[in-house]
């Protein structure tokens, strides 16, 4: 017998008594009088990210990077000097300085954006940067995780990931420092989607 | 209010540190751009003073076909209070950072019991979830193999390995390799494996097992991993700067990563519906091991299974809740298919899992999500440390889960709790923690895996216990309280209690029955 079909076997066999039907999911309601936008970027701040409530994506990373060098850019609105669609294998990103791409939505719960395959080009690009500025249109903020899952990017992207602040870690002695692994910060940009882009 | 009940109060205004000579103004860690002190992921609720350098108390000793001795590597433990001071303060703010999340959702109890219900579903219909999880991940072009046990996961591995001429692999976190002793094997085949987590990384590069499953090396203070990264990477011996450790090990890894031929990750569930596989870190690390290398393996335990996308909203919100007092972690990674040009490969692994569900007593253990609050919150565990457990799973989920594995091996685990139900209480996925381990107990017992003395024990105080009346008599005088205990059990070097300097408690002058009796149930108690 393949170990599959043992495994199978073994499972159905040994199958715990009782019902167990699965529960429906509820909604339970998210708090927010003054709209999304303000619980977002208080979330997304304490989780460690910087929220940028608008304002020219040139001038932002001249203030926040003037020492960048390689910038590469899934956006529309910035043109970078490292073209993601030329990318061959994705260790060429290594030196990349910052990476701009576009979330899909936000959820204000948590202060998350979720960037999937298609708005990044290269997965890696989102964690071999230095930093990272996400644009997220103010109107794509969903209130909190359940409503995030009922969303069909789940259902269509092969790679999806909510990214809630930048890189971290508390493994010494509970020290928090960003820039773990990946993106040593995490900017989210409130920027419209133009329409016809 | 009386004074008695305020809380007591740190210099700074919270409440008491349970170590007041932790307290500082300030660690040096991350700030938000208005300059307030950020405790997101595993970072501390307020800064803690660095204890200064004791050496590393180590985990329990390992013999072969020996039951591990708990209470002895506990107590080495005990006898580093720096190392003890600074691990139970850690993990008892992960606690409060816990119960903090929870006030902040009132729908907590109903997502709790949500997700109990879900994972018993899911549980009681594994097989077909199981096989709806291969169809859909096979359409979306991911490689499904299956392993009954855990030297079957690593020939698997070593196979896809073999197959695309990788050399080095770099990984996330995985418990599930852990339990497989997959890096030991994959070194007796000349692979070469690099942990990407940096707790994980500390603990490879000290060849110790992690101490806990999500921050593993929180047994360890900065002098130590200060002397491990100047022993295995060259770092500054005298620099144990927190911001310099980190740094360093981002350094020294990232080339790995850029090179590294296979990338390796576990899951944190696997949903049936749509074939995706969900990784959560803090340090994007299991991002990079999967999508820097051409080639993605994920090991994935078959009680991950979960029915819906949906059923996330109910699992995420409490995964990082639970853990760390974060409302989630900083990357929530949802895996559908290989990217343009990868390959991708899940090996659904059983190592036991199949027949644990056929155990009425403990097949709810299965529901477990790995968050790691019962041990947080476990009196035991934040006096003891991991390795004191000489297992994979330590702390309470670790107590009713090792056993499963190896019976005598673990056979003195289950005794390594107050029975107090914290563990219980703080469970994310509802599983009845403390009751396991009550039932763990007397399995051993009745298989005779336990010690004598310990069987003894537990058979004169069954039998009294069971005997309300005898009871009652032989503890009626403190006399009579030592009486009713062989003296073997109470003065004997066998007795764990007794035989660490420590002294069997006073008995109360009267017990409760005499004084109900005497005060008519406290009517008549003068006062």
């Amino acid at each position: 017998m393949s170990a599959r079909d043992a495994i199978l076997a073994a499972v159905r066999a040994n199958r715990p008594q009782g019902d167990h039907p699965l529960p429906e999911l509820p909604i339970f309601p998210f708090a927010a009088e003054g709209g999304l936008v303000e619980p977002f970027l208080r979330n997304l701040e304490a989780m460690g990210g910087h929220g940028v409530e608008g304002g020219d994506i040139e001038g932002i990373l001249r203030a926040q990077f003037p020492q960048a060098n390689v910038i590469a850019s899934a956006v529309p609105e910035y043109r970078g000097n490292r073209d993601l669609a030329q990318v061959s294998a994705p260790n060429d990103l290594a030196d990349v300085d910052v990476a701009i791409v576009r979330a899909e939505f936000g959820v204000a719960e948590t202060g998350s954006v979720l960037l999937p395959d298609t708005a990044l080009t290269v997965n890696a690009v989102a964690y071999l940067a230095q930093h990272l500025v996400v644009l997220l249109a103010p109107d794509a903020i969903v209130p909190t995780l359940q409503e995030a899952y009922r969303r069909p990017e789940f259902h269509r992207h092969r790679y999806a990931s909510f990214h809630t602040g930048p890189s971290a870690t508390a493994d010494i002695e509970g020290v928090l420092i960003h820039g773990a692994q990946g993106v040593r910060s995490l900017s989210v940009v409130m920027c419209p989607l133009k329409t016809g882009s | 209010m009386s004074g008695s009940e305020e809380p007591r109060r740190a210099e700074d205004g919270l409440p008491a540190l349970l170590h007041e000579d932790l307290h500082t103004a300030d660690d040096g860690g991350a700030r938000g751009s208005g300059g307030e002190r950020l405790s997101h992921g595993e970072a501390t609720s307020r800064p803690l003073q660095p204890p200064a350098p004791e050496p590393q108390p180590r985990g329990a000793k390992l013999y072969h076909r020996k039951p591990v001795d708990h209470n002895e590597a506990a107590q080495r433990f005990i006898d580093a209070p720096r190392h003890a001071k600074m691990h139970d303060e850690r993990l008892w703010d992960l606690r409060q950072k816990r119960d903090g999340q929870m006030h902040g959702l009132p729908e907590w109890e109903d997502l709790r019991e949500l997700a109990s219900t879900i994972k018993q579903h899911t549980l009681s219909n594994l097989g077909d979830y199981l096989e709806q999880f291969e169809s859909q991940a096979k359409a979306n072009g991911i490689h499904v193999h299956w392993a009954r046990d855990g030297a079957e996961h690593n020939r698997i591995v070593h196979g896809i390995l073999a197959d695309h001429g990788a050399r080095r692999l770099i990984k996330s976190k995985s418990m599930l390799t852990e339990e497989v002793g997959f890096r030991d094997y994959m070194a007796s085949v000349g692979i070469e494996v690099v942990e990407t987590d940096l707790g994980e990384r500390i603990q490879q590069l000290d060849e110790e097992a992690p101490s806990h499953i999500v921050v593993p090396a929180v047994h360890k203070l900065r002098s130590d991993v200060a002397d491990v990264f100047a022993r295995e990477l060259g770092t500054d011996p005298a620099n144990d700067d927190v911001h310099y450790l980190a740094e360093q090990q981002r350094e020294k890894t990232r080339p790995l990563i850029l090179e590294a031929d296979a990338g390796m990750t576990g899951a944190n569930f696997a949903v049936a519906e749509t074939g995706t596989f969900v990784v959560c870190t803090n340090e994007g690390n299991a991002d990079l091991s999967a999508n820097v290398p051409p080639l993605h393996i994920a090991s994935i335990g078959i009680e991950k299974l979960i029915p819906r996308i949906t059923d996330l909203g109910v699992f995420i919100r409490l995964l990082s809740r639970s853990a760390l007092g974060s409302p989630i972690t900083q990357y929530t990674s949802h895996f559908r298919g290989p990217r343009d040009g990868g390959e991708m490969h899940i090996v659904l692994v059983d190592n036991g899992r199949s027949a644990r569900l056929g155990e009425p007593e403990f097949w709810q253990s299965l529901k477990c999500i790995r968050c790691g609050a019962c041990m947080n919150t476990c009196p035991v565990y934040r006096r003891s440390g991991g390795l004191s457990y000489g297992a994979t799973y330590s702390g309470p989920i670790g107590l009713i889960l090792d056993p499963s594995f190896d019976r005598r091996r673990y056979s003195s685990l289950p005794f390594a709790s107050t029975l107090n139900g914290s563990c219980t209480n703080v469970c994310p996925v509802k599983i009845n923690i403390h009751e396991q381990i009550f039932a763990w107990r007397k399995v051993l017992a009745e298989s005779h895996d336990i010690g004598w003395s310990k069987q003894a024990m537990m058979k004169a105080a069954g039998t009294v216990l069971s005997h309300p009346t005898l009871y009652r008599a032989s503890i009626a005088t403190a006399e009579g309280a030592l009486k009713l205990l062989p003296d073997f059990m109470v003065a004997n070097p066998l007795n764990s209690w007794t035989a660490r300097g420590r002294a069997m408690p006073d008995a109360p002058k009267e017990t409760f029955h005499q004084w109900y009796e005497r005060t008519n149930g406290g009517k008549e108690e003068p006062s």
